[in-house]
């Protein structure tokens, strides 16, 4: 290596907030173990190593640390769900970040691998977790590369592996990655993808991994950023953490705001306090839509979630003021589109993401989510047929039946529904594509209609008044 | 007879030996296999197959799910065009018309010399640096048709177009199929190892020791 690190953290914004999970993406060294334990690196393992393990575990259930994912389940609860007696225990990182919009566990893997080590170290001393695999995405080279030298680095100084720091707590870390699949960004898909196999996911029940994963094992599958938050929940103490964010969501997310706002950037924010105008009109965060625009619509939690709009700017950024506004948190992706932008043509792009990710086992899914994008794509190619609309809900209903979670705004009166939706398939992927459907047909139906009755892909149309003839 | 150089060889039977399952080195292999010759052959495959316990056809099976193994040529260097939302958003269907254009080639295919392979890509985790493309997996953020050309014009000059566009990454940029250039190496004074799952029969020491005390 030798090269010197010119960059920082490409798209954190330092906008002066509590930093529990970003403390060191300031400092161009942050992923180097010099910078770690300068600035409290492996303090929160040597708290979890004087504690036993069952009260390590009590203290991340007592700090209510969610998910960071997507579902945004309990992780002191899922650790829960180990069988008693079956062993080994394995821990699976779920690094295989790829769900449109999502910019966090990359910077978190790039910036700070010796906070993620720490963490994983951290759930495997405190489970009994003999093995731990650390599944990065395929994409992520550079990612790969630090945590590759964060573990020869944590290896050498006694962090990870025999004996760590004098005790009989043994783990190997095992740097795993992909090579291109966002369905395994899916825990049972992971876990196949690790045992060596196409990465399609499994039928739950009965392959709830914390009970049958990896190999078979009691599996504890979790995201990058659930992890990183361990180090400070023990070094400072579950009470301390529940004094960030809200009763329900407490501590941070790290919040990737993209699209049409002045600053774009990956943001640090306490859960449940700030909305989503403060989030994107606010000098400190977004600073507004650009200039000459106004906000049309917002996706909350990745392309995966129902669409919000104007009226849901005074929602809170929390999973449960989320979901009973008709969409859910998700990865904290939120994407921002102005009033320039073709609600046609977004919802199209989604829905071609997955159709071309769908993994093909379940055949509403497989069908389906191409199905979705062939009539949307005829649409925007002007060879919609007016029976189209009807069509892309109805091909939606086959995967998702029943009413699609949708903004509470809603004017026939619907409830929200939690997301996800009842659904034909095995995982979220297929009813995940009916999300911008249902979300811009809803909205924008006229959209839809103006683009199969222009029919605006057929050229004569457009030729030159006396040139083209096109009067017949 | 073995695909693998030497020194592969050796890579590839440490990488099988931290998984209780050697199916499970599948894909590293793969990355080992195309990081040596750019893409994945049949005699990788067939080699691939006896170091994983399994046939060339199940190597190919699970290699073939996922977009980054390519089991024909590809150009030295693959530039990766985001198109998803928050890239769409910022231009990227103009950018990755720019790509194409300049290049002479369609997404999917290469140029005449063999330099560059042009994909069109699902979403790379750049978001909020949109519209952004990479070349061998390295990023190029807030990306033009001006960066692009300047990127091109570095690898075409034998320089390193690394650090422009304002992105994470550093150092040179290798060939198509080198990801993280340095390697895991666990050191056998530390390593704990690696047991079959059927032949554990009770919690790891740390945890018995607690239980013991409980009790």
């Amino acid at each position: 290596m030798g090269s010197s690190y010119v960059t920082h953290a490409a798209g954190y914004v330092d906008y002066g907030g509590p930093k529990l999970v970003t403390s060191r993406f300031g400092f161009e060294d942050s992923h180097t173990l010099a910078r770690s334990e300068a600035t409290g690196g492996y303090v929160g393992l040597r708290a979890a190593l004087d504690m036993r393990p069952p009260e390590v575990h009590g203290e991340v259930r007592d700090a209510t640390l969610l998910g960071r994912g997507g579902a945004g389940f309990p992780a002191g609860v899922k650790w829960g769900f180990c069988p008693e007696g079956v062993w080994p225990r394995y821990l699976v990182v779920n690094g295989d970040e790829s769900e449109p919009g999502t910019y966090k566990d990359r910077l978190l893997m790039e910036r700070d691998p010796h906070q993620l080590i720490e963490g994983c170290l951290i759930a495997c001393y405190a489970l009994g977790l003999s093995q731990c695999f650390l599944y990065v995405r395929g994409e992520m080279a550079l990612a790969q590369e630090r945590i590759a030298i964060a573990l020869n680095d944590a290896y050498a100084a006694g962090y990870v592996g025999r004996d760590i720091l004098g005790t009989d707590f043994s783990v190997d870390i095992v740097l795993h990655w992909g090579a291109g699949a966002y369905i395994v960004g899916e825990e049972t898909a992971l876990i196949e993808s690790l045992e060596g196999n196409r990465g399609m996911p499994r039928l739950k029940p009965p392959y709830f991994p914390a009970a049958i994963g990896l190999y078979g094992m009691p599996t504890i599958v979790n995201n990058v950023e659930t992890l990183a938050n361990l180090p400070w929940i023990l070094e400072h103490g579950a009470a301390a953490y529940r004094r960030h964010g809200s009763e329900s969501s407490p501590g941070t997310r790290m919040f990737a705001v993209s699209g049409h706002v002045n600053r774009p950037g990956v943001y640090e924010v306490e859960q449940g306090v700030t909305t989503f105008r403060d989030l994107f009109y606010g000098d400190d965060y977004c600073q507004g839509i650009r200039e000459g625009h106004e906000l049309k619509m917002f996706i909350p939690g990745g392309g995966s979630a129902p669409w919000f709009f104007q009226e849901h700017l005074d929602v809170a950024l929390e999973a449960t003021e989320i979901s009973a506004a008709g969409s859910m948190l998700g990865s904290g992706a939120i994407i921002v589109m102005d009033d320039s932008t073709d609600a046609v043509k977004a919802c199209h792009r989604l829905v071609r993401f997955f159709a071309r990710e769908s993994c093909g086992k379940c055949s509403p899914c497989r069908e389906g989510t191409g199905w979705e994008e062939k009539i949307l794509q005829r649409i925007l190619d002007g060879h919609g047929r007016p029976s189209d609309i009807d069509l892309l809900l109805d091909v939606g209903d086959n995967i998702s039946p029943g009413p699609y979670p949708v903004a509470a705004h809603d004017a026939e009166g619907l409830a929200a529904v939690p997301f996800p939706p009842q659904q034909t398939t095995i995982c979220p992927l297929g009813p995940s594509s009916v999300a911008p459907i249902v979300s811009t047909i809803r909205r924008f139906r006229h959209e839809f209609e103006a683009r199969i009755t222009r029919g605006d892909g057929i050229p004569v149309a457009a030729a030159p008044a006396n040139g083209g003839g096109a009067e017949a | 007879m073995g695909f693998f150089t030497p020194a592969n060889e050796k890579v590839a039977a440490d990488i099988a030996s931290r998984y209780p399952r050697r199916r499970s080195a599948m894909i590293p292999l793969l990355h080992l296999a195309q990081e040596q010759e750019g893409w994945v052959t049949g005699p990788a495959m067939e080699q691939i197959a006896e170091l994983t316990g399994t046939t060339p056809v199940e190597v190919l099976g699970t290699g073939s799910f996922y977009e980054m193994f390519k089991f024909h040529p590809v150009g030295r260097y693959l530039v990766n065009v985001c198109t998803n939302i928050s890239c769409q958003l910022l231009g990227a269907d103009d950018l990755l018309e720019h790509v194409e254009s300049s290049l002479g080639v369609r997404a999917g295919s290469t140029t005449a010399d063999g330099l560059f392979t042009v994909e069109e890509v699902e979403c790379v985790a750049a978001c909020t640096e949109a519209p952004c493309f990479t070349v061998n997996y390295r990023y190029f953020h807030r990306a033009t048709a001006d960066l692009f050309d300047e990127v091109v014009a570095d690898i075409r000059a034998g320089r390193s177009p690394i650090g422009r566009g304002a992105a994470g990454d550093d150092g040179e940029l290798p060939e198509h199929g080198i990801l993280g250039r340095v390697r895991q190496h666990i050191p056998d004074d530390r390593r704990v190892g690696t047991t079959p799952p059927e032949q554990v029969t009770g919690p790891p020491a740390w945890l018995a020791a607690d239980r013991a005390g409980e009790g």
